[in-house]
C-alpha cells in the first residue's frame, strides 16, 4: 500500500514551511536515511530524510512551494515493488504508515485581525522577527556602542532567526557569539554598560536568565542607585518568553511579574511586529536596563510597521488597539491577540469591548487604564503568566487605588493555570489562556451568562 | 614565589608614596573600626587591616585609562584610588556627602571620575562585570587595563569561572587578582578548593599566573607590572594571586574562633606590610623616625578630617529616597 510523505514539523512552534527542494525525482529509489527533500522554516533550512524504503511513486508538492502546512501530503512512496498505476491522481487514499509520529503541535499564531491605527506614513508588511532585526541593524547603524552577544546571535543567525544577517554587517566585533554561559555574559554585558557600550544581550529564551538572575537585578537593576547616579547601565534584555509550543514546564516560562516587580528595570512585552521594532529602537537608545520579553509564536506573525528608520514606539504607553464601551480588557503579548478574538466574539453578542495592548509592563500607563475604565466600569485583564502577584493582580490593585469608584464590577483576571506548564498537547491547551477563556470573563463583568 | 624577578626595592620616593598610602588604609580602617563600635557607622563593613600591601602594590603600574573593580571589602582599593578619604567615610556613616549620596554604604561605592566600579555586594559577582569593562577596553581600543579583585572564597563561585573562560576566549586586558587572607568568612582554603593554589586555576583557561606575597608591597608591585603589562600588550588575561591576611574578621560581627591568636600575632609580628616597610624605608636610607612620625601624624590628621567630616555631614535629603532609580531620558 502506498505511504503518504507528509509534511514535517521541524520545531516546536512550526505550523507551515516551504519546499525548498525536491532531492529526489519521481521515480528514484527511496532508502530510509536518504535525504528526500529540503524543508524551509522561519528559522533554518532543515534536510528531509525518508523514513520507509521504496520508490517516489509522485511528487504531490512541488518545490518551490510557500507555505505548506505541516501534515499535508506532499509526496506518495511506492513500497513493496507497488506500480505507479497503483496511484490515482489525487494523493493516495493510504494509512499514514509513514510516521507513528504525533499530530503536530497546533501552534497557529492567534493573530487577530487587528485594527491598525490609520497609518500615518508608508507601511511594510513584516514579521515580528524581520522588526526586531531590523530595529538592531538600525540602531547599530546609528550607534557604534550598540552591539548584540548571545549564544548563537551570530554565525547561526540566532536560534530563532532573529539576528539574521547581523554578522554579515557588524562583524563579529559587535555581532558576538557567546559560550553558554548566561551568568557570565550577562555580567559582561553589565560591566561593558557600565563602561560606557549598550549591549543587547540575547537570551536565547528568558527560561535561561534565571541564571543570571544576580547579575540581571542586583547588578544591572540596583546600581544606579547604589551609586548615587553615577554607574548607570544602558542595556537591552531581550529573547523569547513564556510558553512557545510542547516544550514543557522549563521552557515555558513567563517571567513579566518577575522583572515587574524590580525597581530599576523597564520592562517590556510587546505584540505586534510595528510595536516590537518601535519600542526596541526605544530600548536601545534608553539610558537604563529595559528588558526586552518577545514571544516565540509572535516571531512568523506579520503586521503592518511604519517605514523609515525614524521610526520609535515611546515606553511605558499602552495602545488602544481597539475602542469600545462596555468592558476594557487589558492584555499584553501574545494575549493581545487572545482579547482581540474574543472582542470580535463580543461584538457578536452586542458587547463593545476596548482592548488594551499594555506594551510597556514598567513603567505602567496606568492613566491610560485608568480612563478606559472610568469609561467602561469594567476590567478583564489576559495575562500568559501566573495568577499569584501577577500583572493582573497589579491591575487590579490599580483599579482599587484609582478607579474604584468607576468599577461596575470586581476586575476579572484570565492567567496561565497556577501550574508548572504540562507538555499534552490537551493539558497545555488548558494551561494557557484561550480566547474562549477572555469571552467568559467579560462576560463575568457585565453579569451576562 | 614566581612572580618574576626578585623584588628590587628602586626609587625611594616610590616606596615612601607605598608607606603613606598603606597607613593612611590602615589608619582609616581603623576609624572605620571605632565609628562602627559608636554606632555611626551600620550594617556589614569588611575592613581591610593586613591586606593593604595588594591593592598599594597593584596600583603602581595603574594609568588613567586602567579600571578597577572589586567586593565589599573595599575601602582600601578606593583610598588606593585616590579617592576622597572624607567622601568614603561620609558614605559609611550613610551621609548626604559619600561618594553613593549615604545610598550604597561601605560596600556599594563608585567614583566615575577615578575609574573605580565598586563595591559589590554579591561574592564574586564583580568579576564577570570586570571582564565587561575590560571587554568595553578592547571594543575602544583605548588601552585600558581593568584590575578586578576577588577574595578567596569568591573563586569557588560559577561566574567567577565564566568569566575566566570569557577573558581568555576573547583576550581581554584584565588582571584577575585573588586576595587569598586564607579564609573565606569562617571557612580556610583548604576547607573550601580542591586545589588550593589558587593562581592555578587559570590553567584550564590556557592564561598566565603566578603567585605573590601579598604582605610585601615591593613584592606585589613587581608582580603586578608583569601582569598589567601582559594584558596592556594585548596578550590577553592574566591570573595573579597575593598571598595576605586580614587581621580583623571578615566583618566587625565576626569573632574570629576559626583560627588561633597564635597565628593573627605571629602574622602581625613577622609579616606585617607597613612595619616591614618601614624598617626597609629606614635600612635603606630613604626615611629617619623622625620623617616617619612626620608622615604618621599627617596621615592621623587626613583620618581625623574625614571622621569629623563624616560626622558632621547631613543624612541625605528625604528626597533623595526615589531619585536615581532609573536615569530619566
Amino acid at each position: 500500500m502506498p505511504i503518504n510523505i507528509l509534511m514535517p514539523a521541524l520545531s516546536p512552534t512550526m505550523t507551515e514551511g516551504n519546499l525548498a527542494k525536491w532531492r529526489k525525482n519521481e521515480g528514484d529509489p527511496v532508502s530510509s536515511g536518504d535525504v528526500i527533500a529540503e524543508i524551509e522554516t522561519d528559522k533554518a533550512t532543515m534536510e528531509v530524510e525518508a523514513v520507509d524504503e521504496g520508490v517516489l511513486g509522485r511528487i504531490v508538492v512541488p518545490e518551490g512551494a510557500e507555505g505548506v502546512a505541516v501534515n499535508s501530503i506532499i509526496g506518495v512512496l511506492l513500497v513493496d515493488g507497488e506500480d505507479p498505476s497503483a496511484l490515482g491522481t489525487g494523493p493516495a487514499e493510504v494509512s499514514n504508515g509513514h510516521g507513528a509520529a504525533p499530530a503536530a503541535p497546533a501552534a497557529a499564531a492567534p493573530v487577530a485581525a487587528v485594527r491598525e491605527e490609520a497609518p500615518e506614513s508608508e507601511t511594510v508588511r513584516q514579521t515580528v522577527r524581520e522588526a526586531l532585526r531590523d530595529a538592531m541593524a538600525e540602531e547599530m547603524r546609528r550607534d557604534e556602542t550598540v552591539f548584540l552577544m548571545g549564544e548563537e546571535v551570530a554565525e547561526y543567525q540566532g536560534a530563532y532567526k532573529v539576528s539574521q544577517g547581523l554578522l554579515e554587517e557588524f562583524g563579529p566585533r559587535r555581532v558576538v557569539d557567546t559560550p553558554i554561559t548566561e551568568h557570565g555574559f550577562t555580567g559582561l554585558g553589565v560591566g561593558a554598560a557600565f563602561a560606557g557600550l549598550r549591549p543587547i544581550v540575547e537570551f536565547m529564551t528568558f527560561n535561561f536568565a534565571m541564571q543570571a538572575m544576580d547579575q540581571l537585578i542586583n547588578s544591572a537593576a540596583k546600581s544606579l542607585y547604589m551609586s548615587g547616579g553615577q554607574i548607570s547601565a544602558p542595556m537591552v534584555f531581550r529573547g523569547p518568553n513564556g510558553a512557545a509550543a510542547r516544550v514543557a514546564a522549563q521552557h515555558s516560562q513567563n517571567f513579566t511579574s518577575w522583572f515587574a516587580h524590580v525597581p530599576g528595570l523597564k520592562v517590556i512585552a510587546p505584540y505586534s511586529a510595528a510595536d516590537a521594532k518601535g519600542l526596541l529602537k526605544s530600548a536601545i537608545r534608553d539610558p537604563n536596563p529595559v528588558v526586552f520579553l518577545e514571544n516565540e509564536i509572535l516571531y512568523g506573525a506579520s503586521f503592518d510597521v511604519p517605514a523609515g528608520v525614524d521610526f520609535t514606539v515611546p515606553i511605558g504607553e499602552a495602545r488602544i488597539c481597539r475602542a469600545g464601551a462596555d468592558v476594557t480588557i487589558a492584555a499584553l503579548s501574545i494575549a493581545v491577540g487572545h482579547a482581540l478574538e474574543a472582542a470580535e466574539l463580543l461584538a457578536g453578542e452586542g458587547v463593545d469591548a476596548e482592548v488594551i495592548d499594555l506594551r510597556t509592563v514598567r513603567p505602567l500607563d496606568t492613566r491610560t487604564l485608568v480612563e478606559s475604565v472610568r469609561k467602561t466600569g469594567r476590567l478583564v485583564s489576559v495575562e500568559e503568566g501566573w495568577p499569584f502577584a501577577g500583572i493582573g493582580a497589579e491591575l487590579a490593585a490599580v483599579m482599587m487605588e484609582q478607579a474604584f469608584d468607576w468599577l461596575d464590577a470586581p476586575v476579572v483576571r484570565v492567567t496561565a493555570a497556577d501550574v508548572p506548564l504540562p507538555y499534552a498537547a490537551n493539558l497545555e491547551r488548558l494551561a494557557l489562556p484561550q480566547v474562549e477563556d477572555v469571552v467568559r470573563a467579560a462576560r463575568d463583568v457585565l453579569y451576562k451568562s | 614565589m614566581n612572580g618574576g624577578a626578585a623584588p628590587s626595592d628602586g626609587d625611594p620616593a616610590e616606596l615612601l608614596a607605598f608607606y603613606r598610602e598603606m597607613l593612611l588604609i590602615r589608619r582609616f580602617e581603623e576609624r572605620a573600626g571605632q565609628l562602627y563600635g559608636m554606632g555611626l557607622i551600620g550594617g556589614f563593613c569588611h575592613l581591610y587591616i593586613g591586606q593593604e600591601a595588594v591593592v598599594v602594590g597593584m596600583q603602581a603600574s595603574a594609568g588613567p585609562k586602567d579600571a578597577l573593580i572589586t567586593s565589599y571589602r573595599d575601602h582600601g582599593h578606593m583610598l588606593a584610588c585616590g579617592m576622597d578619604p572624607k567622601g568614603v567615610m561620609a558614605e559609611l556613616t550613610g551621609r548626604r556627602s559619600g561618594y553613593s549620596k549615604g545610598k550604597g554604604g561601605s560596600m556599594h561605592m563608585f567614583s566615575r571620575d577615578r575609574n573605580f566600579f565598586g563595591g559589590h555586594g554579591i561574592v564574586g559577582a564583580q568579576v564577570p562585570i570586570g571582564t565587561g569593562i575590560a571587554f568595553a577596553q578592547k571594543y575602544r581600543g583605548d588601552g585600558g587595563v581593568t584590575a578586578a579583585y576577588m577574595g578567596d572564597g569568591a573563586l569557588n563561585q560559577g561566574q567567577v569561572h565564566e568569566a575566566l573562560n570569557l577573558a581568555a576566549l576573547w583576550s581581554l586586558p584584565i588582571v584577575f587578582v585573588i586576595e587569598n587572607n586564607r579564609y573565606g568568612m569562617g571557612t580556610s582554603v583548604e576547607r573550601a578548593s580542591a586545589l588550593p593554589e589558587l593562581h592555578r586555576v587559570a590553567e584550564p583557561f590556557g592564561m598566565p599566573s603566578a603567585q605573590t606575597d601579598g604582605m610585601d608591597v615591593v613584592a606585589v608591585r613587581d608582580a603586578g607590572r608583569i601582569a598589567m603589562e601582559h594584558c596592556r600588550a594585548g596578550d590577553g588575561p592574566y591570573v595573579l594571586e597575593a598571598l595576605t591576611y586580614r587581621y580583623r574578621g571578615h566583618s566587625m560581627s565576626d569573632p574570629a574562633k576559626y583560627r588561633s591568636k597564635e597565628e593573627v600575632a605571629e602574622m602581625r609580628a613577622e609579616h606585617d606590610p607597613i612595619q616591614n616597610l618601614r624598617t626597609r624605608l629606614i635600612t635603606i636610607g630613604a626615611a629617619d623616625e623622625e620623617s616617619l612620625k612626620e608622615i604618621d601624624r599627617d596621615i592621623r590628621t587626613v583620618v581625623a578630617d574625614a571622621a569629623e567630616f563624616a560626622q558632621n555631614s547631613p543624612e541625605p535629603d528625604p528626597e533623595e529616597l526615589l531619585t536615581d532609580v532609573l536615569v530619566e531620558a
